[in-house]
């Protein structure tokens, strides 16, 4: 108490003494350069792989020469986003987009609430632990093994489901030639990966609860499942609504590396998304202006989900990110 | 507790539904580890589910045969200790930091790195920025792209606002400046915290796919997940069942993928139940705070 005494004391004595501008600027800066030497490999990583790619934007109203540079490239205007929006590959490639990104948020974001309120019911915590380590483990496995693991299981010559499938009697399905089953693969293959870990946040807010509500809800004879309904859901509710606006944001932003890794030219009719085109494209191809304007056309409709998301949960709900 | 103890319908049902969860996650596994050190005739013939029939090993042999093998390996390892160690120190001294209220523009440093939680450049710009840099097909085009992961500094920045402020004015009392007091004061305190952060780094670094694909061109530096892609991704469209290696020896593509799968997956199999709580407490730490 004191301290704060002598240092308020300090405070008004500084804001009565005339402001010496220079002698300010040098006070701050020696107080506070070993904070920002600290900050400084930080600040020149965040300047340097986020910053500038973000001013190499420029590229896209530009008709990038790898040998004239950035700078000495010609000016194009839009002419690279007239040509993605009047590309027959435009519409279906955008409505992959979106149809992987919702299925996933359909059924991907309801799965670990459930299995964190399952998880919750269960009364042997020796039980509950295992369940929940074996169930964090695939998340933890990379991209490359989880889609091999995929193609290999689904292979029409000897994968593990078309053996199963054979016992009951049905042929061999080429599962990953079908544009048909596709999203349905990729979207079961992320609930498999993630649903455990996905979990955490859900136990996490479970453990806020408070006992008593429970306790209350016993006294009035409520069974199982409407202690569910009305104490555990409210009580996670929060959470929920977080999640599902980060979930809402992301609907575009599918994992590259994976629907990478999974797709083939046979299903390109449904497997094809904004950011494999981005890369067969721009990388591959080398048409490094055409693709990085397919990418900020979509980063700028991704920024638009997610402020959306953002502002309709601070109506709707009084939570949100920001 | 007597209570809890009866039997009911939803307990069983509850943990059936569990019980299943836990089967579709390790199964996977096991059948993989089966095939792969089973027979060539049973795994032709289709008939092994849980348990190896005809053990043999020799599609270990043929896969830890291979040189490429070991060299990615040693290439992921390079990557995943280096890339540790220097996303380890960056974000930790950023978050230190930042965690400091009384640091001069805090707020608009936060700002700055906020923002780019919510737009980016995007990968051709970032590909172009890597290659004016002279750090494509080089060990540091894995390592610095990725060095900062936002989520992880905020986690740390975090951890370390919770740090007593009385501990770091004890230490201005010895007459340590602010560096000083992180190196002596803050990182002793924060052991578990480094921990966590390092496992998460390891992890993202060991499995990444895309900075290799994007970044290198030469074979000699390919790390384990792009050997695994070529090896099991890219051959599998062409190639039939079985593959001859030298005459007669026929070797069954499948068992031969699943060891390949097998090997390069092993470390993370093996070390994971020993460090699975601190992966739990890291993202316990991000899911309370928001």
């Amino acid at each position: 108490m004191a301290d704060a005494g002598v240092t308020q004391h300090i405070l008004q004595k500084e804001a009565h003494r005339p402001p010496r501008r220079k002698s300010r600027l040098i006070r701050t800066w020696n107080r506070n350069k070993a904070l920002w030497l600290l900050f400084l490999p930080c600040l020149l990583y965040y300047l340097i792989f986020r910053y500038a790619p973000m001013f190499g934007l420029v590229i896209t109203f530009k008709d990038y020469n790898l040998f004239k540079g950035i700078w000495a490239s010609d000016w194009v205007g839009f002419k690279y986003y007239r040509m993605f929006l009047e590309n027959p590959d435009f519409w279906p490639l955008m409505k992959n987009t979106f149809l992987l990104g919702l299925y996933k948020l359909v059924f991907g974001f309801p799965a670990p609430i459930l299995l964190a309120i399952l998880l919750n019911e269960v009364r042997r915590a020796a039980y509950k632990r295992f369940v929940q380590t074996v169930s964090y483990l695939p998340h933890f496995i990379s991209n490359v093994i989880v889609a091999s693991m995929v193609i290999m299981f689904l292979s029409p010559t000897g994968g593990l489901i078309n053996n199963l499938l054979a016992g009951i009697g049905i042929g061999p399905i080429n599962f990953m030639n079908e544009p048909g089953l596709f999203r349905g693969i990729y979207v079961l293959s992320e609930i498999w990966q993630h649903i455990g870990w996905e979990t955490i946040i859900y136990l996490a807010a479970l453990t806020a609860i408070d006992p008593q509500l429970y306790e209350a809800a016993d006294m009035d004879g409520a069974s199982r499942l409407r202690k569910i309904w009305h104490v555990t859901l409210p009580g996670i509710s929060p959470a929920i609504v977080i999640t599902l606006i980060l979930n809402i944001g992301k609907v575009l932003e599918i994992g590259f590396e994976k629907v990478f890794l999974m797709q083939n030219p046979a299903i390109y009719d449904t497997a094809d998304i904004i950011s494999t085109y981005v890369y067969r494209v721009g990388m591959v191809q080398g048409n490094f202006s055409y693709g990085a304007s397919i990418d900020l056309f979509m980063g700028v409709i991704s920024l638009i989900f997610i402020c959306t998301a953002n502002w309709l949960s601070r109506r709707l709900s009084e939570t949100s990110l920001w | 507790m007597v209570k809890s103890l009866r039997f009911s319908w939803f307990n069983v049902v509850a943990s059936l539904i569990l019980l299943f969860v836990v089967v579709i996650t390790l199964y996977p596994f096991l059948h993989m580890l089966a095939v792969s050190l089973s027979s060539n005739v049973n795994v032709m013939q289709n008939n092994i589910s849980f348990w190896p029939k005809g053990f043999n090993l020799s599609m270990y042999q043929l896969v830890l045969g291979d040189p490429q093998i070991w060299t990615a390996y040693r290439n992921t390892i390079i990557y995943t200790v280096l890339g540790t160690i220097i996303s380890l120190v960056v974000t930790s001294t950023g978050a230190y930091a930042l965690s400091r209220k009384d640091m001069a523009l805090r707020n608009s440093f936060t700002v700055l790195i906020v923002i780019t939680m919510f737009f980016s450049g995007g990968m051709i710009p970032t590909f172009l920025v890597v290659r004016s840099l002279n750090l494509v097909d080089t060990v540091w085009g894995m390592v610095l792209p990725g060095a900062v992961s936002t989520w992880n500094l905020i986690l740390m920045r975090t951890f370390f606002s919770g740090i007593p402020k009385e501990l770091e004015e004890s230490g201005r009392m010895d007459g340590l400046n602010d560096i000083g007091i992180f190196i002596r004061i803050i990182v002793p305190l924060s052991k578990a915290s480094f921990a966590t952060i390092a496992l998460f780094y390891a992890v993202g670094m060991w499995n990444n796919f895309i900075f290799p694909l994007l970044y290198l061109r030469s074979p000699d530096l390919f790390p384990l997940q792009v050997l695994l892609r070529n090896l099991v991704l890219a051959g599998s469209a062409s190639s039939g069942d079985v593959t001859s290696i030298g005459g007669d020896n026929l070797v069954v593509e499948e068992s031969l993928k699943y060891a390949t799968i097998m090997v390069s997956t092993l470390p993370i199999l093996v070390i994971y139940p020993f460090v699975q709580k601190y992966f739990v407490k890291g993202a316990m730490v991000g899911a309370v705070k928001g």
